[in-house]
């Protein structure tokens, strides 16, 4: 989703921010974990962009804009302080703690399951549910998951790995296996 | 180095890795049943995540609430150009108000002013161009005494051109005042004296000046308006208004 490199307007702003309204307000859900805490932080989000129209650089990621302006918005809310947003300095660099719950051919889930997988999801640590959810879910490339998170591609590639393998092992727990 | 092989099948799958590494870890799969398990188990955990993910819907009221406030938040473009647009729009009306009340007043001082010139005219073509004839001051003005609500001052015209030919009642807006009349050489200047109010719309000016060829000169003094008027100079004017202002000190 880039954007032309003239000037844009709020008129086009409602064009290209309101498709992204469902998948936006779903993204701060699992943020905040409540709904009118993601009901506010998506109302702040559209109004922030819209005072900022100025500083959106045409030509760049419109999506990852979005998201980038809710995740920040939600880093500096109280809830998001609340939770301990912040990523740990050695969560990318940490060194892989050996799994101790089975193999991976033990956890295939079915649509039955769905709700264990969602719990799962949520008790993942912030920086990993994020990433997960942004690539998972969103279907974003690494490139605008890297833009929205303001962090290199690499760290992006190798938390996303750190995450798919932490919620493995939060299932493995859930299914007794 | 575990690490680093999962991350970049996680990435094989995301469809992340340069096409050749992409041919390289499918053969690799292709060949290797744990690593095709594993690859199997991945998918699977991807579609799961991106059902399971996708699981929370905002209200219509609410997706409405924030249209409304989209739609009502003054766009920035369109509010600078607003903004232009009520300025030019503000200086405009400013200008054309201004334009309404200066023109406004002119003409009601135009008005007030033929009126007067009218009354001086109707006197002068009178038969009776005044009620009470007297060169003396000190006979005109007691004349006025219960016909007009206020009383003024004569000035002393011994060792002047002006002499006093009279006086009589005129009306200006319905209110009663005092026309005097004087003569200087062969002109006949009429000076009307009004209470303030009675003639809102004239306004005192610098000097005399003219209407319809007249030469007027207004001032105010004690509360009254005073309107001296006549075909001579405008110099003859002006010096009467200085005899009458001096007057109205005493």
């Amino acid at each position: 989703m880039e954007v032309a490199k003239d000037r844009l307007t709020a008129a086009a702003f409602e064009e290209l921010a309101m498709p992204l309204f469902d998948q936006l307000y779903n993204f701060a859900h699992w943020l905040t974990k409540e709904r009118s805490e993601a009901e506010d932080l998506v109302q702040e989000t559209y109004a922030k962009a819209l005072r900022g129209l100025t500083s959106f650089q045409p030509g760049t990621n419109f999506r990852a804009w979005m998201y980038r302006i809710l995740r920040n918005t939600f880093l500096t809310s109280r809830t998001g302080l609340k939770m301990g947003a912040s990523v740990p300095l050695d969560a990318d660099d940490a060194p892989e703690i050996p799994s101790s719950a089975g193999t991976p051919e033990s956890i295939f889930i079915d649509k039955s399951q769905e709700h264990l997988l969602q719990t799962a999801i949520d008790e993942l640590p912030l920086h990993f549910r994020e990433v997960l959810l942004l690539c998972d879910v969103e279907e974003m490339s690494y490139q605008e998951i890297a833009d929205t998170l303001s962090i290199p591609i690499g760290t992006v590639m190798s938390r996303l790995s750190r995450a798919r393998r932490a919620l493995r092992e939060l299932l493995q727990k859930k299914l007794g296996r | 180095m575990a690490d680093e092989f999962t991350a970049r099948l996680d990435a094989y799958l995301d469809g992340e890795l340069p096409s050749s590494e992409m041919k390289a870890i499918d053969a690799h799969v292709r060949g290797c049943p744990p690593c095709a398990t594993d690859v199997l188990i991945r998918v699977q955990m991807k579609r799961a995540t991106q059902s399971a993910g996708k699981r929370y819907n905002p209200s219509s009221e609410f997706r409405q609430r924030i249209q409304q406030k989209l739609l009502k938040q003054p766009r920035p473009w369109v509010g600078r150009a607003w903004m232009a647009v009520s300025a030019v729009l503000a200086t405009l009306l400013v200008a054309t108000l201004l334009s309404w009340y200066i023109g406004g007043q002119r003409l009601g001082q135009d008005q007030a002013f033929s009126e007067v010139a009218d009354l001086h005219v109707a006197a002068l073509a009178s038969p009776n161009t005044v009620d009470v004839a007297s060169s003396d001051r000190h006979t005109v003005k007691p004349w006025f005494q219960g016909k007009i609500p206020f009383t003024f001052n004569l000035p002393e015209l011994q060792n002047t051109e002006f002499t006093l030919v009279g006086g009589r009642m005129a009306y200006l807006g319905q209110a009663p005042g005092a026309e005097l009349i004087f003569q200087v050489r062969k002109h006949y200047v009429s000076v009307f004296i009004f209470q303030e109010h009675a003639a809102p719309a004239l306004r005192s000016g610098s000097g005399v000046r003219k209407h319809v060829s007249f030469n007027y000169e207004t001032w105010t003094e004690g509360g009254l308006r005073y309107i001296a008027i006549g075909d001579t100079t405008g110099e003859d004017i002006s010096k009467l208004a200085e005899l009458l202002k001096a007057a109205a000190k005493s």
